[in-house]
């Protein structure tokens, strides 16, 4: 409860500096920008989250229903794959495919070679930078947010369930459509909305497109017009606008209540699909990771392979590799344990109160990571620099920036940024745990904590890890706060293929981009092994 | 003992030429950690010095202002005019009293004050794909509609751009900058993104007949660091240097200007002279295919291929008073959109 509250107070302080900053005031930006930005940034934003989320949302449940209702010849590896996109950053995705499907690129050589044209003068497909091109390509990228908890919801379904409804006389189909969906809508919820704050956040790959939105206004007020307080007062009305949206879907399903009895838990029988129907089934499943993972990952390693034999591989290649291993590990446990506290405190004492606290500590999601960072930096450089002069007074020695300068602020920026994915996946987790487990326990002589270590954590297993591994990936790739952050001499792999991309040396970048991915990979792997049911067959 | 005690003896140190501490120097830099690189690899060879680094794309001020006099940063390095100028505003650099410097870096080149200084230059020039008839063109021209869905540029919020468009509303007034830049707008083969080296791509794919681009991307390109691919964009184009109707081209800079807390002030100072020197700035031309800030410093061959340079006589310093509204601008005829 205390511990609940100091991490809401924590996520706070950089929302604080950023309130404290927008109250600097900006001289004539508004109507500057509600006359010149706001309509068009607005629409396209709109469009772009519209977009997204319907696309994540359908591939994300239909690939998690294909999985779990029905088996087929490749779906072990399927199970697995959907998971793979979650491994390479959107901005790297973007860059991979402005790419393969530019004119000179090989995509659309081989359309003119079928075709018979020599000059891409002569022949072109439309350009990828647009709002459909960006919408697809998030959605490719971004669906595993979905797939992965509504995966795991349709799992742990009770086969009962199932089976009642269809001795009522339902088809399969009805089963998926009256059953499954309306029973995973919290897991798929979740996913969506972790989906479109990625998107909102997302300034690489929008850039890249060409799509205008929200956040790239936010940058170029701060950035270009040197105009921080109007950067911070943007953010602050766009963080108001997630905050608006999220507690609209908690309100529309306030009433529900997803428990399932966990006794008798086992997961339904797949349907065997044999034939053209299962050649279909893989064929289907397929298709987003090969957009997804499979064609940029495969563009990145031939690029790679490229540059390797050019200019072989640098040594600070692998000590990034450690950096970065080292800090989204680190950050990883914090985030965990901090959100195990939140999601708990919030079961155990579900008072107004303690809600509150819950949606504070979520907050840092929907704040763009550059703003993020911006207000960490003001406050941890405050308070680095309040501790130096109180040293130099008392003891007479400079200890310099002790959390800015030992990377310290950057952990945090993660914790601030990533709690909402492990708060929001272990409540989707606790949900499904009955409370008279939590009374049973009590009864038992268990406290809080006993209980807790006993009966839910075992429980959760699965979400824990699940949402350990989305963070540890997440913090993996962060940039715009790692950017800002690091101290000296310390460059992660996403820092250092920004730097050669920021110069347009992509070339460079490709071996960096491509670390990232097989880093990625590794929880990714993990991440599947976990969702794995333990009992298949019965 | 105090810092400034700390300070002196440190300087004692550095003053004597086997200094027992390895020196260093702190650089925070917005400028791409590999381009400077090999400068600052040269710098320790030669004096023994090492350089930490960090490379902080945006919000080098912010950062620099929330550590305060705890900063450890010693030199602080911009990609443009505007950012030096900033920097200054808020109150963190310091004036530096070098002859080295003042003789090296024209007046015009260097902050007010001697509180920053140019240590290169590119010019904004225009990519042609090789086949097309033109040889001369002014900045005002590209807005013409004989060049209609034949452009490529990157967004015009990037500083390359908004210090271009600073540059016009210094020769022009606001209402023919933003007729221009309408112009502009309509003459774009795609929307406005990518990066200045994508123009000479966009080229050879034959979305655009002309790119406006910085000119080191040139050098880059066309002398194959960047791989074959690379090499073919920067062959397929040819480079003009285009003017103002009444004036020259427009450049910007990159430059440096010592934090106003710098702990190691004078290897601070050491590292801006060693970059004005005639090694450095030749390094610059040869990794960086830039001009040089240093008059009288040879300029790569592939830079000289563009032309004589004939450099727009406004002053950065008043170029820099018109950035905010060069950027309203771009969003009032929605550049990007």
């Amino acid at each position: 409860m205390i511990a609940g509250t100091v991490i809401a107070a924590l996520v706070l302080v950089p929302l604080l500096a950023l309130v404290w900053q927008a109250a600097q005031g900006s001289e004539g930006l508004w109507s500057h920008i509600v006359t010149y930005v706001l309509p068009h940034a607005l629409g396209q934003t709109a469009i772009l989250l519209a977009g997204v989320g319907v696309l994540v949302g359908a591939i994300g449940t239909s690939t998690a229903w294909l999985v779990t209702a029905y088996d087929f010849r490749g779906r072990r590896v399927l199970e697995w794959a959907l998971l793979l996109p979650l491994a390479v950053p959107t901005y790297i995705v973007a860059y991979a495919y402005l790419d393969l499907l530019h004119p000179l690129g090989p995509v659309q050589a081989l359309i003119r070679a079928v075709l018979g044209y020599d000059s891409p003068r002569d022949f072109r497909l439309p350009d990828i930078r647009s709002m459909t091109g960006a919408i697809f390509l998030l959605s490719f990228v971004l669906y595993p947010y979905v797939y992965l908890p509504t995966r795991a919801m349709f799992m742990t379904q009770a086969a009962n369930l199932v089976e009642v409804s269809r001795t009522l006389g339902i088809s399969r189909r009805q089963v998926f459509l009256r059953v499954a969906l309306p029973l995973a809508r919290p897991a798929i919820a979740v996913g969506i909305s972790l989906a479109l704050m990625e998107t909102l956040n997302d300034i690489g790959a929008s850039e890249f497109l060409g799509v205008r939105s929200l956040t790239i206004s936010i940058y170029t007020t701060w950035v270009t017009r040197t105009d921080l307080p109007g950067a911070a007062q943007i953010s602050l009305a766009m963080i108001l606008l997630v905050v608006a949206l999220v507690s609209l879907e908690r309100w529309a399903r306030r009433r529900q209540r997803y428990t399932v009895s966990a006794q008798r838990s086992r997961s339904f029988e797949p349907r065997r699909l044999s034939g053209r129907a299962g050649f279909v089934a893989l064929a289907l499943g397929l298709l987003p990771v090969a957009l997804g993972f499979l064609a940029p990952a495969l563009h990145l390693a031939v690029e790679a392979w490229k540059r390797f034999q050019f200019a072989g591989v640098s040594g600070r290649l692998l000590v990034e590799a450690r950096n970065t291993l080292i800090l989204s590990a680190t950050a990883t446990l914090a985030v965990l344990i901090c959100g195990m506290i939140i999601a708990y405190a919030a079961r155990v004492f579900p008072q107004r109160g303690i809600v509150i606290m819950q949606r504070v500590s979520t907050i840092g999601y929907a704040m763009p990571g550059t703003v993020l960072a911006l207000g960490i930096l003001i406050a941890m450089g405050s308070l680095d620099r309040f501790i130096d002069r109180s040293m130099q007074d008392i003891l007479g020695v400079s200890t310099g920036l002790i959390f800015i300068g030992s990377g310290a602020a950057l952990g945090y920026a993660y914790l601030v940024r990533f709690l909402a994915i492990s708060v929001g996946s272990l409540e989707a987790g606790f949900t499904r745990i009955p409370r008279s487990y939590d009374f049973t326990s009590r009864t038992l002589g268990q406290g809080v904590g006993g209980t807790l270590w006993r009966v839910h954590l075992p429980l959760s297993k699965a979400a824990l890890g699940a949402a350990g591994l989305l963070v540890f990936v997440d913090c993996m790739k962060e940039l715009s706060a790692t950017l800002l952050l690091r101290p000296l001499n310390f460059e992660t792999l996403a820092t250092h293929l920004y730097g050669e991309a920021a110069r347009g040396t992509y070339e460079e970048a490709a071996l960096a981009a491509l670390a990232i991915v097989v880093v990625g990979l590794l929880p990714v792997v993990l991440l599947a092994r976990l969702g794995r049911p333990e009992h298949t067959a019965h | 003992m105090t810092k400034g005690r700390m300070w002196i003896a440190g300087a004692a140190v550095a003053m004597t030429a086997s200094g027992v501490n390895a020196q260093e120097v702190n650089l925070y830099t917005s400028r791409e950690p590999g381009l400077v690189e090999p400068l600052l690899q040269a710098f320790t060879d030669e004096t023994g010095v090492e350089v930490n680094t960090v490379f902080l794309k945006d919000g080098l001020a912010e950062r620099v202002a929330s550590e305060g006099e705890s900063s450890p940063a010693d030199i602080l390095m911009a990609v443009d005019v505007g950012n030096l100028a900033d920097l200054v505003d808020k109150g963190l650099t310091q004036t530096v009293d070098s002859d080295v410097l003042t003789a090296a870096i024209p007046e015009n080149l260097r902050g007010p004050n001697n509180d920053w200084f140019t240590l290169s230059m590119r010019a904004r020039v225009v990519y042609a794909a090789n086949d097309l008839d033109l040889d001369a063109i002014t900045y005002e021209q590209l807005a013409d509609p004989e060049w209609e869905g034949k452009v490529c540029i990157r967004s015009g919020q990037h500083p390359y751009n908004t210090g271009l468009f600073s540059a016009f509303l210094a020769h022009h007034d606001a209402a023919e900058t933003e007729a221009w830049l309408q112009g502009l707008k309509s003459n774009l083969a795609r929307k406005a993104g990518g990066g200045d080296r994508d123009g000479a791509k966009d080229i050879l794919g034959g979305i655009c007949d002309i790119a406006i681009a910085n000119s080191y991307y040139v050098g880059l390109m066309r002398s194959g660091k960047g791989g074959e691919e690379q090499e073919a964009w920067g062959d397929a184009i040819k480079v003009i240097l285009p003017t103002f109707e009444d004036g020259g081209t427009h450049v910007n800079i990159s430059g440096a200007a010592v934090a106003k807390h710098a702990p190691n002030r004078d290897e601070a100072v050491q590292l801006l002279e060693f970059l004005v020197s005639d090694e450095a700035q030749k390094i610059y031309g040869e990794a960086n295919y830039e001009y040089p800030v240093k008059p009288g410093v040879e300029i790569d061959p592939i830079v000289a291929s563009f032309g004589e340079l004939q450099v727009d006589s406004v002053p950065l310093t008043e170029i820099v008073t018109h950035r905010k509204e060069a950027s309203e601008l771009v969003d009032k005829v929605g550049f990007d959109n």
